[in-house]
């Protein structure tokens, strides 16, 4: 009987800590839901945009959300702009140089602030944003929302959780080299960033 | 009489394509929420709106037509002379 208790227990405490473990949630979107919008509005013309060739994992414990991390990429090639002509010179050698730098990423070490409420943490990430070859340290503001048991709803015949990533920031294009040339009067030196990304963690 | 018409078909083409003050574009962006996340999607419909880029061109095709016309124009008169 002793014996049984003390099992069963261990079984409990035994799935405390999966239940409390890190999950990895995969950010390759089968919907093509997740993107990033470019927003770049000069004296002359305002810019818009945005990419969908998201991918990247993350590790996000709901337990402990300040010890988050993961690495986030979009795909160059995906950015889109709806004039076809820009759209050209966006992915061609004075801009973005896509069959070089195929990949933006950034990669987050660590969570700062971090402030949790029910399913939802925001917090600042401490990472590295590379575009163009070019690595930055930045920190960001990012809201982190857990959705747990919701991958069902999303992805038919799965259970698991998902975790909504936002985060809104604004970077200078002459820092990663983006045709640093250009005049600022009519492509902005300053980006306006909007990531809007969903992962899974499937079980 | 001609560059009127082209003047006035560019115009009402461009105002009711959209009356895109930006430069033409082949595709719009067309967004949906996702139920489950909340997550506004952007995916690309195949669609022309004519910017300024192009009603400019237009326009000057038609002072072009329009000047080349008076050209022809006084031509003709000083032929008839």
């Amino acid at each position: 009987m002793k014996k049984s208790v003390l099992t069963l227990i261990g079984l409990f405490a035994l799935n405390g800590v999966a239940l409390a473990a890190p999950q990895s949630f995969d950010f390759k979107d089968p919907k093509g839901v997740n993107n990033a919008v470019f927003k770049l509005d000069a004296v002359l013309e305002a810019t818009e945009g945005s990419a969908n060739g998201i991918s990247g994992s993350v590790t996000f414990d709901p337990e402990n959300p300040s010890a988050t991390k993961g690495k986030i990429v979009v795909t160059a090639a995906s950015l889109h702009v709806p004039n076809p002509m820009m759209n050209e010179h966006l992915h061609g050698n004075q801009w973005m140089e896509v069959t070089k730098y195929p990949e933006i990423t950034f990669e987050a070490n660590e969570l700062k602030n971090v402030k949790t409420s029910g399913d939802v943490t925001t917090a600042e990430a401490v990472g590295t944003l590379t575009i163009k070859g070019a690595s930055k340290e930045m920190t960001i503001p990012v809201k982190l929302t857990y959705l747990k048991d919701k991958l069902g709803q999303r992805v038919p015949n799965m259970k698991g959780d998902l975790l909504v990533i936002r985060s809104n920031f604004t970077i200078k294009r002459i820092d990663f080299g983006i045709n640093p040339g250009a005049p600022q009067d009519k492509v902005s030196n300053e980006i306006e960033l909007t990531l809007s990304i969903a992962g899974a963690a499937p079980r | 009489m001609l560059a009127l018409a082209v003047a006035a078909v560019a115009v009402i083409s461009w105002l009711a394509l959209g009356a895109n003050r930006g430069w033409t574009r082949t595709s719009v962006p067309v967004k949906s929420v996702d139920a489950v996340t909340g997550i506004e999607g952007i995916e690309y419909r195949k669609q022309f709106v004519p910017g300024v880029d192009l009603l400019g061109c237009a326009l000057i095709g038609a002072a072009m037509l329009s000047g080349a016309s008076f050209l022809f124009r006084q031509q003709q008169t000083n032929q008839n002379k």
